[in-house]
């Protein structure tokens, strides 16, 4: 059985002229108890990987900068 | 990050504490104090300074039995009817009589609880008998508050390590737990001389009507794993058919809350903006009437807070909008939905396991002992009924004292290498497919069918068939599932716990041939309550491989309750509306 991948719009939205993970921060892919964000390879910058999120925001209250944005899931929005 | 890479390691400890939420960092905290030379350990799935139900604080305290507004004995009554009878009292009147000083205690951490003019605690009513509800109003600093304390006496903290299974010794007593990285998928195996569970209620149990498997009431990364780990090591469960079930903001599935609006004058309503229901507290014959009312063809159901002062409501959201489910207000802003104006469409919440909240946990004594020697449990996955935050502390702090004091009198107990292999063949057997069905679709399939068969009100020929569709989901797990990083393993695994889960909800809902509990265990073919027959505990164990049921008495009440109190929360439907 191949897999497919079906599309979803994620509710975690980085934006990337703020986000410092290239400097060395980690601190709201540490703390998502999902653990849903990652740093990416190709931008050096937060995103979210996987859209398995509880919308709790600590991603967003604890990163330093002020980049994280926790939209509401647009399947409950 | 996120490949599959092998390795096994091995970690020895005095105790070994599952789940780092709420119940768990108390216990660490107090096995440390108790035995400050032992090495304690505390294993998270997540990470500890932001997991669990608190992961972003909490508003209050729901059931403080504080002096001058409650006494043990009042609280313990109170918590008896609210179950229905079905209580062991014991380790009720024992949180209740050690809580004030774990609120002293958290205070002392520098979490605030509010207080009148005069210094005093400022207690609200919720109930439907007594005071109990604390509010607190720096309560987003909790988790930081712990966090301080742990790291001051020098707890061993092992973020993102999922326990799988518990290791036990020959006799069956424990020896210790298997562990997974879940960004790399390395095992640990982990020795203790005791073993708390704290890993939180099986909240990825049913499937938000939304149809996000994410959206759920508990803290998503709860799953049902200590549920499932404590069935596996043979321990007993206690009823499992008593669901948590909340009323909840529709598609937000968080509480709206009445816990904090209630005080200021909110309350529940159908549409025609008419009371029906005595009290918000939540019970499981609270739920039924909530049930009631929206099939009536009144419903939907609101809170309602739009005739109350607008600075009032503004005191409300500043509570709502900042802590436990801060993301209210950007759900009620996308639906144009201000509290001044509309009331709050509310709905049914999926079912789950939570002692937290109802009273369906792994059966513990006033120790917080469960069944298997050396093996704790606390918080929500533990049997101590309507237990919230403050049972969570509390209990936990019972458990981390005892199993520390046991520990210094025992040895480490040797487990079976073969075990530790079969598990690893387990947990790995999906990242050897070539191809196959992702964990997410057995997931969501589980948890369909744990909507469509069994959520109340519960009928026998449909439990029949989820106990069908379950076992074929099971095979699919086992022969099918294909796992392709270490957070999709991580996923596989919850997977397993949340099928494990499902099985022991229907054989538990299956057993217990009577209603009770109003909404939570309300079975079709039994609609009455039966005391002759099942004025008992129902518990499930392993035994031989196989899921047995079977009855256990209610131990002697320590604090009486008369024949004409037991009925109080049976009166839960406002008259003149009924
Ligand atoms: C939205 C919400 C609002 C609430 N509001 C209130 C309130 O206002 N007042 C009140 O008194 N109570 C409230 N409660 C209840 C209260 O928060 C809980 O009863 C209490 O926090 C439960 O504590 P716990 O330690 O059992 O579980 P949690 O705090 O949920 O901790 C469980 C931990 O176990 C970890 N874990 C799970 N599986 C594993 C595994 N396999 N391996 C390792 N770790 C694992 C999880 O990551 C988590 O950190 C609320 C609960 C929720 C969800
Ligand atoms: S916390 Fe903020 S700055 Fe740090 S990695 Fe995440 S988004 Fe970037
Ligand atoms: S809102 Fe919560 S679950 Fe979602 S990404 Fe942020 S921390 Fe993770």
């Amino acid at each position: 059985m191949p897999i497919a991948h079906t599309p979803t719009a994620v509710p975690v939205i980085v934006d990337e002229a703020k986000c410092i993970a290239d400097k060395g921060c980690t601190v709201c892919v540490d703390v998502c108890p999902l653990d849903v964000l990652r740093i990416s390879d190709l931008t050096g910058k937060a995103y979210m990987k996987y859209d398995e999120c509880w919308y709790c925001m600590p991603c967003e209250t604890d990163c330093p900068t002020g980049a994280v944005t926790v939209n509401i899931p647009y399947l409950l929005r | 990050m996120d490949e599959i890479k092998s390795g096994l390691a091995e970690v020895v400890c005095d105790v070994l504490v599952i789940g780092g939420g709420t119940a768990g960092p108390m216990a660490a905290y107090k096995a440390k104090r108790h035995s400050p030379e032992a090495r304690i350990v505390l294993l998270e799935k997540a990470n500890v300074k932001r997991s669990g139900a608190i992961a972003m604080g909490m508003d209050g305290l729901n059931n403080a039995v504080v002096p001058g507004y409650a006494t043990p004995e009042q609280y313990t009554k109170e918590i008896t009817i609210a179950n229905d009878g079905i209580c062991d009292q014991a380790p009720v009147f024992k949180y209740a009589s050690r809580c004030f000083e774990i609120i002293q205690e958290l205070d002392g951490f520098g979490i605030k609880f509010q207080k009148n003019e005069n210094g005093d605690f400022d207690v609200k009513k919720v109930h439907h008998l007594g005071s109990y509800v604390l509010p607190m109003p720096n309560g987003d600093t909790v988790k930081k508050a712990l966090y301080r304390q742990l790291r001051r006496e020098k707890v061993l903290i092992s973020n993102r390590y999922m326990a799988t299974r518990l290791l036990t010794g020959r006799d069956g007593q424990i020896a210790g737990a298997i562990a997974v990285n879940t960004r790399s998928a390395e095992f640990l195996v982990l020795r203790a001389k005791t073993v708390i569970l704290c890993a939180g209620a099986a909240g990825r149990l049913g499937l938000p009507q939304s149809g996000y498997l994410w959206s759920t009431y508990e803290n998503a990364t709860n799953s049902g794993d200590g549920y499932a780990m404590a069935y596996h090591a043979g321990a007993a469960l206690a009823n499992l058919e008593c669901y948590q079930i909340n009323p909840l903001i529709k598609d937000y599935n968080g509480p709206a809350c009445a816990y904090v609006a209630g005080p200021f004058g909110a309350y529940t309503t159908n549409s025609e903006g008419n009371r029906f229901i005595e009290c918000d507290y939540w019970s499981g014959q609270m739920m039924q009437e909530f049930y009631n009312e929206l099939q009536s063809g009144k419903g939907p159901v609101f809170l309602k807070l739009n005739h109350l002062h607008s600075e009032t409501i503004g005191k409300i959201e500043a509570v709502l909008h900042h802590v436990e489910r801060p993301t209210r207000g950007r759900f009620h802003e996308n639906r144009g939905t201000n509290y001044r104006e509309r009331m709050i469409e509310m709905h049914i919440s999926e079912i789950g396991f939570c002692s937290g909240h109802s009273a369906s946990g792994v059966y513990v004594d006033e120790f917080a002992r469960t069944t298997v020697s050396g093996l704790y449990a606390a918080g929500d996955m533990a049997s101590v009924p309507h237990n919230y935050m403050l049972g969570a502390f509390t209990n936990g702090a019972v458990a981390g004292e005892h199993a520390a004091e046991v520990a210094t009198n025992i040895d480490l107990v040797d487990y079976d290498t073969a075990d530790v292999v079969r598990e690893q063949q387990r947990v790995l057997a999906a990242t050897r497919r070539e191809d196959g069905i992702p964990p997410n679709q057995l997931e969501y399939k589980t948890r369909r069918f744990v909507n469509d068969y069994l959520q109340p009100p519960k009928v026998t020929a449909k439990m029949k068939l989820g106990q069908a569709r379950f076992a074929e989901i099971r095979e699919d797990m086992e022969n099918a599932m294909i796992v392709r990083d270490a957070h999709e393993l991580m996923r596989s695994l919850e997977a397993a716990s949340i099928l494990d889960c499902a099985e022991m909800a229907a054989s538990a809902s299956l057993f217990r041939t009577e209603s009770r509990w109003g909404l939570y265990h309300h079975r079709v073919e039994y609609p009455e309550k039966n005391d002759d027959d099942w004025f008992c505990h129902s518990i499930l164990r392993k035994r031989d491989g196989r899921m047995i049921a079977e009855k256990r008495p209610v131990a002697p009440y320590i604090v009486p309750i008369d024949e004409s109190e037991r009925s109080a929360y049976d009166r839960q439907r406002i008259r003149r509306h009924a």
